[in-house]
C-alpha cells in the first residue's frame, strides 16, 4: 500500500479567521435596520407595537391596579404547603438547608469536573451575568413569594438557604476531582435526607403534605424513582433477547399511547383491585406517584434509548475486544456516554413531569393548582370571581420552574456539547 | 497409531451452552412476567366477585343514567352509546385543535425567525410564556376566568344580529335544511368536477405558453357562479339560521359550549407554542446555501419561503409535528377538568354510576390506544411519501 494519503486522515489546520468586525450602531440605524427595512416591515412594526403596548398595559393595569391580591397574601402559607400541620413547619425549612447543602455542594463539584473538560475543549467561560439571567426566573419567584408572604423570618430563612447553597457550592469546587464524581449520588442521599427530615422522628407522613411542596414531591420523587425504571426498559429494548425486547417495547408504546390522566384514574380507581384481598389500599398521594412513576419510565426509557442508539457501535466492539463482560460493557461503557447525550432531554422530561403534577388534582389530591381552586371558595372571598388571581399565581410558579430549568437545560447543551461531537 | 487425540467436544455441556442459556433465560423472563401478570388478574377477578363487581363487559348495555347536554343523547340510551358520543366529542376537538393549531404554530414559527426585530420577540414571548405553564391551567384560566366571565346572554350578546357571545357559548350561523337536497348536491358534484378540471386546464397552459395561469381565480370563480346557480336552481334547499336570543337560552344556528371552547381555545395556544418552536429548528435547520440560491436567482422573500425554505423544512418537520397532535389529542382528556363531555369525562361519570372501574378504564385507554395508533399511521404515511429516497 503506497498510496495512503495521509493528508486526509490528519484534520486540515483551520485557518485563523478573523471574524467580521463587531458592528457598532446608534439607535437610529439599528431601528432603520431592525423595524422600518421594507414598507411591510413598518407596517408589521407598527401593529405589533401597538398591540405589545396593549398588552403591556392591560397586564400593568391588572398585577397593579385591578388585581386583588389579599387572597394570596393571606393563603400563602396554604398554597406552599397547605394542610401541612403548622407547627412542624420548621422541618420543611430544615429540609430545605439540607437541599440547598447537598444540591449546592453537587453542583460546585459537577461544575469544577464539566469546566475543566470545557476549557480543555477551548469553550470560553460565562460571565457573571449570565448566571444572573439563568437564575432570573427562580430568584423572580422567590421575591415574589416572599413579598406575598410579608414575614421578616422568611426572608431571613430564604437569605440563609441562598447562602447555604453558594457556601456549599465554593465546597463542592474545593473538594479533590477523586470525591467530585460521587456529586450526582451526594445530590440523591440529599433528596433522600430532606424527604426523611419531614416525614422521620414523628415527622408529618407525606399525605398530608399539600401545596407547592406536595408538587415538588410527586415532581422529584417521579423523576428519581421513574429514572432508574426508565434506563431498564430502554436496555431492555434494545437487548439481543427477543422476549425482553417484545415485553418492554409493548410496555413503553402502552404507556406513552395513552393519556397521563387515564392511569391516573387506574390508579386512583382501580389500583386497589389489584392488590391481595385484605390488604391496605394505599394512600391517595402514593397511588399519584405510582402512576406518575409508571408513565414517566416510559418516556425516560424513549429517551435513554435515543441515547444508546447515539453511542458508536465501535465502543460496544472495542470494549468486547478488551474482553468485558456484557454487563460491564454496559455499566461501564456504554450507559455513561449514552446518559451524557441525554441530559437535555431528561431536563425537558422533569419539566413536562413537573407541569403534569397539576393533573393528580382531578384525582382529589391538594397540589398547588388545587390549592388554588379552594382557596376561593373560603367564606371571605367565595363568590368574588377572584379564579382569575389565583390561577395566574399558580401560572406564575409553574412557568417561573419552568422556564429557568428550560435555561439550565440550555447551557447544559452547550456545555456537554450534545450534537456538535 | 492409535493414540487417543483427545478430540474436539463437539457441544459444550447444556449449562455452558450459550443458545441453551440465552433460551433458558428467557423463558424464565417470561415466566416471572406472567406469573406476575396472573397474580394481580387472580387478585382482580377475587376482589371484583367478592365485591359482587361483575367481570364481563355488560355494563355497556345497560342504561347510562345520565344526559349528555348538547347531543341528542338522552339518559335512558345505554353506557356504549354514551361513550360513541364522547369518543365523537374528542375527535372533534382533536381534529380542530390538530388543524387550528398547525396553522397559528406555523405563523409563530415563522414569525420568530422575522428580520422585524419586534415581531421577532413577541413571538418569542408568546412561545415562551405558553411552553412553561400546564396546558390544564390555560385550559381552567380561559373556561372559568374569561369564557364563564363573559356578560349574562341578553340583547347586547348578539352581534349585528349575527353570531352571538355571552357566558352560555358562542353561537354562529349555520346552514339548516329546508327542502331536498338531492339536485343540489349532484348540481354540487358537477361544478366542483369542472372547477378542477378548469384549474387543470390552466395548469397545462401555463406550462406550455408561460401566461399568468391564475388557477385559483379561474376555478374559484366557476365553483361560486355554479354554486349561486345550482342553488337556485334546485328550489333553495338550504337556509341561514340565525342565532335568535331569548333571555335563557338561544334557538338556531350553531352552538359551542364554554366547555368545548375553552379546550379548544387552550389546546390550540399550548400546541401552537410548541408547534412553532418545530417549525422554527425545522427552518434553521435547512441550509442556508438554499435560501440564498433562492435570493440569488431573484426569488422575493415570500417565494423564498413558499417555494424554497418551507417545502424542505416540512420534510424535516412532519415526525416532531406527528409527536404533537399525538400530545393534543391526549390533553384532549383534560375537558375533564372543566366538565366537556369527551371520552375521560364520559368514561369518569359511567364508573361514578355504579359501573366497574377496571373494565371501563381500560375502553379508555383501549381507545386512546387507537386513537394514538390512527394519527402515528397517518404521519407515517406522509413522512414516508415526503422522505427522501435514498439507497
Amino acid at each position: 500500500m503506497s498510496g495512503v494519503r495521509l493528508d486526509l486522515q490528519e484534520p486540515l489546520p483551520v485557518p485563523e479567521t478573523e471574524g467580521p468586525p463587531a458592528r457598532r450602531l446608534d439607535a437610529r440605524a439599528w431601528a432603520r435596520e431592525n423595524l422600518f427595512s421594507s414598507k411591510l416591515n413598518g407596517v408589521l412594526t407598527v401593529v405589533f407595537g401597538l398591540l405589545l403596548a396593549w398588552v403591556a398595559y392591560r397586564m400593568f393595569r391588572f398585577v397593579f391596579v385591578d388585581a386583588r391580591w389579599e387572597i394570596i397574601e393571606r393563603n400563602i402559607t396554604n398554597l406552599l404547603v397547605y394542610q401541612f400541620p403548622r407547627g412542624e413547619l420548621w422541618r420543611v425549612w430544615a429540609a430545605l438547608y439540607v437541599l440547598a447543602a447537598s444540591v449546592g455542594f453537587g453542583v460546585g463539584a459537577a461544575g469544577r469536573r464539566s469546566s475543566l473538560a470545557a476549557e480543555a475543549d477551548g469553550v470560553p467561560r460565562q460571565g457573571r451575568s449570565m448566571v444572573l439571567r439563568r437564575v432570573g426566573p427562580l430568584l423572580v419567584l422567590v421575591v415574589v413569594l416572599l413579598v406575598f408572604a410579608q414575614s421578616l423570618t422568611a426572608t431571613l430563612l430564604v437569605a440563609g438557604v441562598a447562602a447555604t447553597a453558594v457556601l456549599f457550592r465554593v465546597v463542592g469546587q474545593r473538594v479533590p476531582l477523586r470525591r467530585a464524581r460521587l456529586a450526582s449520588l451526594l445530590v440523591l442521599v440529599g433528596i433522600a435526607a430532606a424527604y426523611l427530615t419531614i416525614t422521620a422522628f414523628g415527622g408529618v407522613p407525606r399525605d398530608r403534605w399539600g401545596g407547592l411542596l406536595l408538587t415538588a414531591f410527586l415532581a422529584i420523587g417521579g423523576i428519581v424513582i421513574s429514572f432508574p425504571l426508565g434506563v431498564l426498559l430502554a436496555l431492555g429494548r434494545r437487548s439481543s433477547f427477543p422476549a425482553v425486547r417484545i415485553v418492554c417495547t409493548a410496555y413503553i408504546e402502552l404507556i406513552r399511547g395513552v393519556p397521563l390522566i387515564t392511569i391516573l384514574f387506574m390508579s386512583a380507581f382501580a389500583l386497589g383491585f389489584f392488590l391481595p384481598p385484605g390488604s391496605e389500599r394505599p394512600s391517595a398521594v402514593t397511588r399519584a406517584l405510582v402512576a406518575l412513576v409508571l408513565f414517566t419510565a416510559a418516556y425516560v426509557a424513549e429517551i435513554v434509548r435515543g441515547g444508546l442508539q447515539g453511542v458508536p457501535r465501535g465502543q460496544l466492539e472495542a470494549a468486547q475486544a478488551i474482553g468485558l463482560s456484557p454487563l460491564k460493557t454496559t455499566r461501564l461503557i456504554v450507559l455513561p456516554q449514552a446518559l451524557r447525550n441525554v441530559i437535555p432531554a431528561l431536563v425537558g422530561q422533569f419539566i413536562s413531569l413537573f407541569k403534569d403534577t397539576s393533573l393528580v388534582f382531578i384525582v382529589g389530591l391538594t397540589e398547588l393548582l388545587a390549592v388554588a381552586q379552594n382557596i376561593t371558595k373560603q367564606s371571605d372571598f367565595v363568590a368574588q370571581g377572584l379564579f382569575v388571581e389565583t390561577l395566574i399565581f399558580a401560572a406564575f410558579v409553574y412557568w417561573a420552574g419552568s422556564y429557568w430549568m428550560s435555561r439550565e437545560s440550555q447551557r447544559l447543551e452547550t456545555r456537554l456539547g450534545v450534537g456538535v461531537r | 497409531m492409535s493414540a487417543a487425540t483427545p478430540t474436539v467436544q463437539a457441544r459444550p455441556p447444556l449449562w455452558r451452552n450459550v443458545r441453551v442459556l440465552r433460551w433458558a433465560f428467557q423463558a424464565g423472563f417470561l415466566l416471572v412476567v406472567a406469573l406476575v401478570l396472573l397474580y394481580l388478574w387472580g387478585n382482580l377477578t377475587g376482589n371484583l366477585e367478592r365485591l359482587g363487581v361483575r367481570t364481563d363487559f355488560r355494563y355497556l348495555r345497560q342504561p347510562a343514567g345520565f344526559a349528555i347536554p348538547d347531543s341528542d343523547f338522552r339518559s335512558s340510551q345505554n353506557v356504549f352509546q354514551a361513550l360513541l358520543v364522547g369518543a365523537k366529542n374528542t375527535a372533534t376537538v382533536a381534529f380542530l385543535g390538530i388543524l387550528l393549531a398547525t396553522l397559528l404554530g406555523v405563523i409563530v414559527g415563522v414569525a420568530r425567525l422575522s428580520t422585524n426585530w419586534l415581531v421577532r420577540r413577541t413571538a418569542a414571548l408568546y412561545v415562551e410564556s405558553l411552553r412553561n405553564v400546564p396546558v390544564l391551567i390555560i385550559i381552567i384560566f380561559w373556561w372559568a376566568g374569561i369564557l364563564l366571565r363573559l356578560p349574562p346572554l341578553d340583547d347586547g350578546s348578539d352581534v349585528f344580529g349575527v353570531f352571538s357571545i355571552s357566558n352560555r357559548g358562542l353561537v354562529l350561523p349555520s346552514l339548516d335544511r329546508t327542502g331536498g337536497l338531492g339536485v343540489f348536491l349532484v348540481a354540487f358534484a358537477l361544478t366542483a368536477a369542472a372547477a378542477a378540471a378548469i384549474a387543470v386546464w390552466r395548469t397545462r397552459r401555463f406550462d406550455a405558453t408561460g401566461e399568468p395561469h391564475r388557477r385559483v381565480l379561474w376555478a374559484g370563480s366557476v365553483l361560486l357562479a355554479g354554486l349561486v346557480v345550482a342553488f337556485l336552481v334546485s328550489g333553495r334547499p338550504l337556509g341561514l339560521s340565525l342565532p335568535e336570543g331569548s333571555q335563557f337560552a338561544t334557538a338556531g344556528g350553531l352552538r359551542f359550549s364554554p366547555e368545548f371552547a375553552a379546550l379548544l381555545i387552550a389546546l390550540v395556544l399550548y400546541t401552537a407554542s410548541h408547534i412553532a418552536e418545530i417549525v422554527r429548528g425545522s427552518i434553521l435547520a435547512v441550509s442556508t446555501g438554499q435560501s440564498e440560491a433562492a435570493s440569488a436567482l431573484g426569488l422575493s422573500g415570500f417565494q423564498r419561503l413558499r417555494y424554497v425554505v418551507l417545502p424542505q423544512a416540512f420534510r424535516i418537520s412532519v415526525p416532531p409535528m406527528g409527536n404533537q397532535y399525538l400530545n393534543l389529542t391526549k390533553n384532549s382528556s383534560l375537558g375533564i377538568a372543566i366538565g366537556y363531555y369527551e371520552m375521560t369525562r364520559v368514561t369518569g361519570i359511567s364508573i361514578s354510576q355504579g359501573g366497574p372501574a377496571p373494565q371501563a378504564i381500560l375502553v379508555l385507554m383501549l381507545f386512546y390506544l387507537g386513537f394514538s395508533l390512527f394519527i402515528a399511521l397517518v404521519t407515517n404515511l406522509i413522512n414516508r411519501r415526503l422522505e427522501i429516497k435514498a439507497r
